[in-house]
């Protein structure tokens, strides 16, 4: 009995651990390339009592995008289309933020802390206006927060009242770089406690039941006592703290708020870190352990290619490449052939299905 | 006689790992012929459509057509072979019109010759008397009407045999006359039709033969008529019938004494279901009857709030209570199976687990999730309960054959423990043991004190098991038949009658 629930559990893992073979072996190919080019990859040195080097950097550039593809999931999960506006609404809450702490006078951790929760608030606001019409009005998520996507920036330029307002004291300094004593850079910090609330969140509550459940099934999901709308809504706001975070984040590593390019185009970042995530972007099951290892193995994506020395110019494009390369393998037809090659490698006798399956795996689906 | 045999399957057998699904089985369709294949789910009918269809290759055994020994390799050689398939769900575009439906995909050329195609429709159409315009949308047509041009499209392909895998399921009576009205016309053209379905008086009602299969064997091929209805369930089910027709309902309570469990007065719903009253007692089965669309589901879900409630009154055990959602009706203890089992019961991609605790899990609220033992104990518990065939709690529902897909919904609702659960079409479209299953589980449910409202479209089984039934006829109650010896033909007459 106790052998086979150990067993059994071990199961559940591993086959949760093969949802992430995608993200974790192109994480392991990217390292492999960036020791190939030069072997001190994980050298780390330290300045001033902190930690630098090429792996602290890549959890502290990731750290926004981290933040936000853990809303983006929920968000995709639930209602079944992605927002695009969290760069815009990120660029509002952090306005906010930048409104709040010019306007206070003496910046204390008070202020800093007051101003914080001031644009958590605001991206509530976010999550309301964007849940309202995603829930209740059943606008489709990306036309509903296309409305922000293209309105947000001039809202936050508006909020700032002129252009690039500076923060400059010491305490978002520390925010944004690292607080003198503690070996870790802050943004680093703050995102790993961010995934711990999440995780205890999802640990005691039925988040992931609910959402799942809606995002699969919404009129089976009311007529077992859900209310679909409120779950929708319900991962709007959790979004809006999400953008808030990250927008807090963002902000005090730059030292000031730029509405023009502030987290430009992260969406696309984001929604790209949940599919690299194994999730399905049609809604239902998801991981959010898949979303995080997407959003760094991006952002590792763009650092190798820094490293290789292409030229900013063209990067997009070896990106572009890079991710296609990724969707194909990661696609249904060539997992169900691999599943089979894997298969018949087991039983043996690999020759005969190499053939068969070629044929066959496109057919049967 | 020889020259009449379309298609010969000999010594066919096909495993999978784990299982093998079909195990030397033979079988043979004649010119004009209309063949029947039956069995339990998992009998092996479906494999053996889909080793006829070339969708997979047999390990084992010959096949011929017209005494030409083949072995298609994919399910286009097939259909060039002139074996023209139409499958339950309905493969076609429903934005597209009947025509380009008919037509499109298989064309020779590159452009679309739409006035010859759209003649030719029409021609098709008017030739097998399909009420359709050739032009007209298809979303637009009834559901037989679509099931007909699939099966128009596959005839086309100069379809010499025709397989229908369960074409009636969604339809109602007299659509299913229509489909079978069109099987007959081209059994007179002298294709051979092989039908699939779990109606058994379909079976009877346009089969010449029938062949049975169970646990992927051959059980026998009989002429149907003469083999009687009662023998052919127990080659079905490998049992003996006793087990049918033990199933006896309980005696109709003494109402007027006891305050029922629930009682609702002028009851209505955003459905359009009449306003109507409606009680059910402690240990009662009842249900609603009547023709589909006779507001009989639409009554159910007022029950439940699972349309939206405009008007009436509820009592529960004499108590008012309002109902305004679905999670109301749970937590006064009422439970609802819905009709549409793929569409409002199962969430697909959950595993068997989260389906089975869902509803008692939103019962305990969102900031109170079962522990993972808890979970998986209750789980467990009813999967052995209901004997529930799954590989493990953690597999996928969608993956479950629709009987055990059904269990698993029963299992959620029991794990609440309702006071009183209203069962949707509990047994359609599940095999014959476990419409069995599910109806003995009605009556000793009952027994133990648990009040339930049961729907069917067979209606002996509402006879068998309903100890007062409740006649429905368009959205309204027309009057209501309790006692032992109450006959289809009661119910039919006052139904008939009802409508004065």
């Amino acid at each position: 009995m106790q052998r086979s629930e150990i067993h059994s559990g071990l199961k559940a893992y591993l086959s949760r651990l093969s949802n992430l073979f995608l993200p974790l072996s192109v994480l392991v190919l990217l390292i492999v390339i960036n020791l190939i080019k030069g072997a001190d990859y994980f050298s780390f040195t330290m300045v001033k009592g902190a930690i630098y080097g090429n792996i602290p950097n890549i959890l502290f550039g990731a750290s926004e995008l981290v933040i936000l593809s853990i809303g983006m999931t929920l968000v995709i999960a639930a209602s079944q289309g992605p927002d695009i506006a969290i760069g815009a609404a990120a660029t509002i809450t952090s306005a906010v933020f930048v409104w709040f702490v010019l306007n206070a006078g003496e910046v204390t951790l008070l202020t800093i802390v007051a101003a914080f929760l001031i644009s958590c608030v605001a991206g509530l606001v976010i999550g309301v206006f964007n849940g309202s019409l995603v829930s209740i009005l059943r606008v489709q998520p990306v036309i509903a927060t296309l409305i922000l996507f293209m309105g947000g920036r001039s809202i936050a330029f508006m909020i700032d009242g002129k252009l690039s307002p500076i923060i400059a004291n010491d305490i978002s300094n520390q925010i944004g770089t690292v607080i003198p004593g503690v070996p870790v850079q802050t943004p680093i910090i703050l995102t790993v406690v961010f995934i711990a609330i999440v995780a205890v969140v999802l640990k005691t509550t039925n988040l992931r039941l609910y959402v799942e459940s809606v995002g699969i099934n919404p009129d089976a999901a009311r007529l077992n006592g859900i209310n679909p709308k409120k779950i929708i809504f319900l991962t709007f706001l959790i979004m809006g703290i999400c953008t808030a975070v990250a927008g807090f984040i963002a902000v005090n590593k730059a030292g000031r708020h730029d509405s023009v390019n502030l987290l430009k185009f992260i969406m696309m970042d984001a929604i790209l870190a949940v599919a690299i995530g194994g999730n399905n972007l049609s809604g239902g099951k998801f991981s959010i352990t898949g979303s995080i290892i997407g959003a760094y193995t991006i952002e590792i994506l763009n650092r190798t290619l820094l490293r290789l020395e292409i030229e900013t110019e063209t990067i997009k494009a070896f990106k572009a490449v890079f991710i296609i390369i990724l969707m194909v393998v990661g696609s249904p037809v060539v997992r169900v052939f691999a599943g089979k090659v894997i298969n018949r490698i087991r039983t043996g006798g690999f020759r005969s299905v190499l053939k068969r399956s070629a044929t066959k795996s496109v057919k049967e689906e | 006689m020889s020259e009449n045999i379309l298609l010969k399957m000999e010594g066919i057998s096909k495993s999978f790992p784990g299982v093998k699904a079909l195990d030397n089985v033979d079988f043979a369709l004649r010119k004009g012929e209309i063949h029947a294949i039956v069995g339990e789910n998992g009998a092996g009918k479906s494999t053996l459509i889909k080793v006829i269809t070339g969708v997979y290759e047999e390990d084992a055994g010959r096949i011929a057509l017209n005494g030409m020994p083949i072995h298609f390799k994919s399910p286009k050689e097939a259909q060039d072979m002139g074996i023209g398939t139409v499958y339950q769900e309905i493969a076609l575009c429903h934005n597209l019109t009947v025509a380009e439906n008919m037509f499109i995909g298989r064309g020779q050329h590159t452009f679309v010759q739409w006035k010859q195609m759209t003649e030719k429709a029409a021609q098709m159409l008017d030739s097998l008397d399909i009420p359709a315009s050739p032009t007209q949308e298809l979303s637009s047509c009834s559901l037989a009407v679509q099931q007909m041009i699939a099966i128009a499209r596959a005839v086309d392909m100069d379809c010499k045999i025709l397989i229908l895998d369960e074409p009636t399921s969604s339809l109602d009576e007299d659509e299913v006359k229509k489909i079978f009205d069109l099987m007959r016309e081209l059994k007179s053209r002298g294709v051979g039709i092989i039908f699939i379905t779990h109606f058994i008086d379909q079976v009877y009602e346009i089969s010449d033969k029938i062949t049975v299969l169970r646990n992927g064997a051959l059980i026998g091929e009989y002429q149907a008529s003469v083999l009687p209805q009662i023998e052919l369930i127990s080659k079905m089910m490998g049992k003996a019938l006793s087990d049918i027709s033990k199933i006896k309902k309980h005696e109709p309570l003494k109402s007027d004494s006891i305050v029922p469990v629930y009682e609702a007065t002028a009851l209505s719903s955003a459905a359009g279901v009449r306003p109507f009253d409606f009680n059910i007692q402690k240990g009662e089965v009842n249900g609603f009857v009547g023709l589909i669309g006779s507001g009989r589901s639409e009554s159910a879900r007022a029950i439940f709030a699972a349309d939206k409630v405009t008007g009436g009154e509820v009592k529960m055990k004499g108590k008012k209570v309002k109902i305004k959602s679905p999670l109301n009706a749970m937590k006064q203890g009422i439970g609802y199976l819905p009709e549409d089992r793929k569409g409002d019961g199962i969430i697909t991609e959950l595993s068997v687990r989260d389906n089975i605790i869902l509803a008692l899990q939103v019962m305990k609220g969102f900031s109170r999730p079962l522990s993972r033992k808890q979970a998986e104990e209750f789980s467990n518990q009813y999967i052995q309960k209901l004997s529930i065939k799954t590989p493990s709690i953690n597999t996928p529902i969608a993956s479950l054959s629709g009987g055990n897909q059904q269990k698993v919904i029963l299992a959620r609702w029991l794990l609440t423990h309702p006071m009183y659960l209203i069962l949707d079409e509990p047994t359609r479209g599940i095999d014959v043991g476990t419409k069995v299953e599910i109806q003995k589980l009605v009556l000793e449910l009952a027994e133990e004190g648990m009040s339930l409202t049961f729907i069917s479209s067979e209606i002996d089984e509402m006879l068998r098991t309903c100890s007062r039934l409740i006649v429905m006829k368009d959205r309204e109650i027309v009057g209501e038949l309790s006692g032992m010896d109450v006959t289809e033909h009661d119910v039919m007459s006052m139904i008939a009658r009802g409508g004065e």
